[in-house]
């Protein structure tokens, strides 16, 4: 028994398995998981497994979409520190700017509501517009600092996202921005996108991760994933190389604050309501840990870390220790899930074959002392 | 062609002889027509008195050379003679203190080092560089990347020049990789290819930049001498496809087998430039390198 | 913008940023100390400022002293002072040593790159930082009244307080015995070879480990020093103390020049009274924004600082 697993393991483990299959049974898989996963919202009706799956203290479709606009943050987060090594501690400040962009332009409490007070639709661009000119107005001066010196400048990036939105009067701090509208259409003459159901709009979240999915994974086999790769690997030698590094890491930064953004315009169609509470930077952290717990480098990786941090909590809702809810808990267990697993496993759970073959070599280089 | 043989320096004894400030020689250089000479046209790279100083050291002082398209050249001095340095120089690492360094007619000093590559220069690296989490293949293919158009745009939508500069440059890389002899890794992470692999490898990839120039630093380190005879063969096979190589070596014997013309450095100084048969017999060139080791590297 | 109320209240500014400075400064002591021997931002350094503010508040609860309490007699006060003081040392101290010991030396033993520290710092600090919060409800915490500032110097219109006073003194104090520590005792030339040269410190026969250990427990004393002067001064303290305070301590060591000690005297000084200034310029909600957007100014036009970095080259 024992023998087989190991035997299996040295094979490469599911990830061997599977690539050792005809291509058409992966695409069943893949097939197969993205129908589980759309049927999710549906998953009390399973026996057995479903009510164990379910929340008790949230709405269980509003924790499906919390977990799609989480997946989507991880997916993005992953494009910056997975991919191209960039250390981003503020990379809820891009979900904030996407979420704001499209409350600025829809909302009746925003002073541009005159001249827009435009459908969320039609916000939508123009909101994702906004986050990729922070991205690179943020990575245009800081790129170029030390990868620890950038780590602290985003966080104090998403910072001061923060204080803006508490002080400044156009972005109406604690009071926010209600009556934001929801994605539109329509079916049998009621909307989709109502305010009791939560389940379209996690099925427009998987829609929207999918093709993030399917955009970075055709990026990553690229270039421009070379590229990412290449600095990550060696800097110098990858400029050396014609790589243009700086180009490349400002796209990673910008593609990254794009798909936050996306989190955001999404979080803030469902929502209906922000205000500057919801851009904690304990967030940032959140999907820094999940990223990191899930596998960086690896958007499989970053997909499952994305799922625990969102899903964990919300599971933990209703939960109680004593006098106190385990839900307070949740960034707690996290700071000490992410130190565990960096100890422990820095690769990660699903680690990408690359990172865990650099941590592997880096051991070496110490282990004949 | 059989290596020309050569008084070996190494047989010399190391201790008496570390020339002190020595007047630059002229010796050697009266008996052929000198350098200037060279119709412009057929320069490719000048270096125009450089002169570079860290705080008070300095590396390299009022050297000047030029390379000849098509020609192999040999940069060669005894350890910390500035070699490295001036080879830095040359790929943008380091800019010089005083002095000019055109490629092609065009001055390369100030210019960022992908700009360096994507306009000639190739290089590689003394101690292996290579990103070793790639496949050979992927390695190579970065090189090639230089001079491809694809935008982040068009990789994303998979547009067709995505499709035409992929397939390409993976058939270019595929040729390149062949051409060093290493096809059969293609597929392999780089990491564990054999440190002979790495190093053809690291040629196969700077040639991928689509070089006029390509500049080998050290290329025969840790070489035994049947991998230093194949190396050779590579070089002369890599000239013959138009590319101008400069290479930076310790070893005498290699330098003296493959190059057209020598510049010897010393002390961040010019003290020779020739054929290797003027260089060898230049007395200058003896005391610089008396006793040191050919493979000191 | 206010610059009439900048202009009139430009001493009690300068004053106020001086004694806060003089916090920020001590605090900052932890990261350059960290940073100039390992080369690592202690991103925990913040929730062991934390853990000494509260650590005082109960020695003080002990006492039977609360945010009502009357104000103690001279005697009482030394006493509070010195068993306050004691308290927030060695729990700050023992914090920086279990941060080092736990979060960091099982990745230095495997070499891991430099990100991985970072984020298990970024995991410490959510770690202790969260569970303050959860165990106090996130509830602020007065402290009780051990020094009640009063006027002792009047200089035109701005009037100096004792708890300043003692505040700046004490930060200068505390400064000059690190600074002789480092420069005069065995155990500081230690610290001073492995941050020169760790590879050739190691083979002279200095212990690497226990010079780190030093550096995390001289880190966490000074802030835990900084942690009573930032009770005494601001009055409450909160779960998120440490991180707010951390940015700007971090921010000081940076402006100074990260690694070096009397840069992050000089750092943390300039960097209170900056923040005092543009506060009284735009309001005080935007006190931390004008410290994140002056490091970012400072690490991209002179990224080694005032003073430059490395804490064995700047004595030199």
């Amino acid at each position: 028994m024992s023998e087989t697993a190991s035997s299996f393991r040295e094979n490469g483990g599911v990830r061997g398995w599977l690539g050792r299959q005809p291509i058409w049974v992966r695409w069943l898989l893949i097939l197969a998981g993205t129908v589980a996963a759309f049927l999710l919202p549906y998953a009390e009706h399973v026996p057995l497994i479903g009510p164990q799956i379910v929340t008790e203290g949230v709405d269980w479709s509003s924790a499906l979409f919390e977990i799609s606009y989480y997946v989507l943050l991880a997916l993005g987060l992953n494009v910056v520190v997975g991919y191209a090594g960039l250390l981003d501690l503020g990379y809820v400040g891009f979900f904030a700017v996407g979420a704001y962009g499209t409350a600025l332009l829809t909302s009746p409490d925003s002073i541009l509501y005159e001249d827009t007070g435009w459908k969320w639709l039609m916000a939508v661009p123009v909101a994702l517009a906004l986050t990729m000119v922070a991205g690179v107005l943020l990575g245009w001066p800081t790129l170029r600092l030390r990868g620890d010196y950038l780590a602290i400048v985003t966080l104090g990036f998403a910072e001061i996202i923060r204080i803006v939105a508490t002080s400044t009067t156009t972005l109406r701090g604690d009071r926010g921005f209600a009556s934001i509208p929801h994605p539109p259409g329509s079916w049998g003459g009621e909307p989709i996108f109502g305010v009791t159901d939560a389940i379209p709009y996690f099925w427009l979240g998987l829609v929207i991760i999918i093709l993030v999915i399917l955009g970075v994974r055709n990026l990553d086999r690229s270039r421009v994933g070379r590229s990412w790769l290449a600095i990550r690997e060696d800097e110098e030698a990858a400029e050396v190389m014609g790589v243009r590094t700086f180009k490349y890491k400002l796209w990673a930064f910008a593609i990254g604050a794009f798909i936050g953004g996306l989190g955001g315009v999404l979080f803030a169609g469902e929502q209906s309501f922000i205000n500057s509470q919801t851009f904690v930077l304990q967030f940032s952290i959140l999907v820094l840990a999940g990223v990191v717990m899930g596998g960086s480098g690896n958007m499989a990786g970053a997909i499952l870390g994305g799922v625990l941090i969102s899903y964990i909590p919300n599971r933990l809702r209703g939960l109680s220790v004593g006098d106190t809810d385990l839900y307070e808990y949740r960034f707690a267990l996290f700071g000490l899930a992410i130190i565990v697993i960096m100890v422990l496993r820095p690769q990660g759970l699903i680690p990408s074959r690359r990172r865990a073959m650099e941590l592997k070599d880096r051991e070496k280089e110490v282990a004949p002392q | 062609m059989s290596e020309p043989h050569q008084e070996t320096p190494e047989e010399l004894d190391r201790e008496n002889a570390r020339p002190v400030d020595r007047p630059a020689p002229t010796g050697g250089r009266t008996a052929e027509p000198p350098a200037e000479t060279v119709r412009d046209e057929d320069v490719l790279l000048e270096v125009d008195h450089v002169t570079l100083r860290f705080g008070g050291v300095v590396a390299l002082n009022d050297v000047s050379f030029s390379l000849r398209k098509g020609e192999i050249f040999g940069l060669i001095g005894p350890n910390g003679a500035g070699k490295t340095t001036c080879f830095n120089a040359m790929t943008g690492v380091y800019r010089p203190t005083e002095g000019g360094i055109r490629f092609q007619g065009e001055s390369i000093v100030g210019k960022k080092k992908h700009e360096i590559t994507r306009g000639g220069i190739a290089r590689t690296f003394q101690n292996v560089r290579l990103f070793p989490e790639m496949t050979a293949l992927e390695n190579v293919m970065v090189g090639a990347d230089a001079h491809h158009k694809t935008s982040v745009i068009s990789a994303l939508f998979r547009l067709p020049r995505f499709w035409r500069e992929e397939r390409s440059g993976r058939a270019r890389s595929l040729e390149l990789l062949r051409f060093v002899g290493i096809a059969h890794r293609a597929g392999d992470v780089s990491r564990n290819l054999s440190y002979g692999e790495q190093r053809r490898l690291e040629i196969a990839r700077a040639l991928a930049t689509n070089p006029t120039l390509l500049c080998l630093d050290e290329p025969a380190a840790g070489f035994n001498p049947a991998e230093k005879v194949e190396l050779l063969q590579l070089i002369r096979k890599i000239r013959d496809t138009g590319v101008t190589v400069l290479l930076i070596e310790h070893d005498m014997r290699l330098v003296m087998g493959v190059t057209d013309r020598i510049v010897v450095l010393e002390f961040g100084k010019k003290i020779a430039e020739g054929t290797p048969a003027q260089v060898r017999d230049n007395p200058a060139v003896i005391a610089a390198y008396l006793g040191v080791p050919t493979d000191a590297a | 913008m206010d610059f009439s109320g900048l202009i009139n209240d430009f001493g009690p500014l300068t004053v106020t940023g001086l004694a806060q400075g003089a916090i920020i400064a001590l605090f900052a002591l932890g990261y350059t100390l960290v940073y100039g021997v390992l080369r690592l931002i202690n991103f925990a350094h913040s929730e062991v400022f934390l853990l000494g503010t509260y650590a005082c508040l109960i020695v003080w609860g002990w006492f039977g002293l609360d945010q009502n309490s009357a104000p103690p007699s001279v005697g009482g006060m030394l006493l509070y002072m010195a068993v306050g003081l004691l308290a927030a040392i060695l729990v700050s101290g023992l914090a920086a040593l279990t941060v080092e010991v736990i979060a960091y030396r099982p990745l230095r033993r495997r070499n891991a790159p430099p990100l991985a520290f970072l984020i298990t710092a970024i995991g410490a600090s959510l770690f202790i930082s969260e569970l303050v919060g959860v165990a106090t409800h996130r509830n602020q915490k007065g402290v009780p009244p051990i020094i009640l500032a009063k006027p002792v110097v009047t200089i035109g219109d701005t009037t100096i307080t004792n708890l300043q006073i003692l505040i700046i003194v004490l930060a200068l104090v505390m400064m000059f015995a690190l600074d002789r520590f480092i420069n005069g005792s065995r155990l500081g030339r230690g610290i001073r070879a492995v941050a020169q040269n760790p590879d050739s410190a190691a083979l002279m026969g200095v212990n690497k480990s226990r010079v780190i250990a030093l550096v995390f427990l001289l880190g966490g004393l000074m802030a835990g020093i900084a942690a009573v002067m930032y009770d005494l001064k601001i009055g409450v303290t909160r779960y998120d103390a440490g991180f707010l305070l951390g940015i700007d301590a971090f921010t000081a060591a940076v402006l100074g020049g990260i690694g070096n000690l009397r840069g992050a005297l000089l750092g943390g000084l300039l960097l209170g009274v900056l923040q005092n200034y543009a506060a009284g310029l735009f309001g005080s909600q935007w006190l931390h924004a004008a410290s994140f957007v002056l490091l970012v100014v400072i690490l991209l036009f002179r990224p080694t600082g005032l003073l430059g970095e490395s804490l064995g080259r700047a004595r030199a």
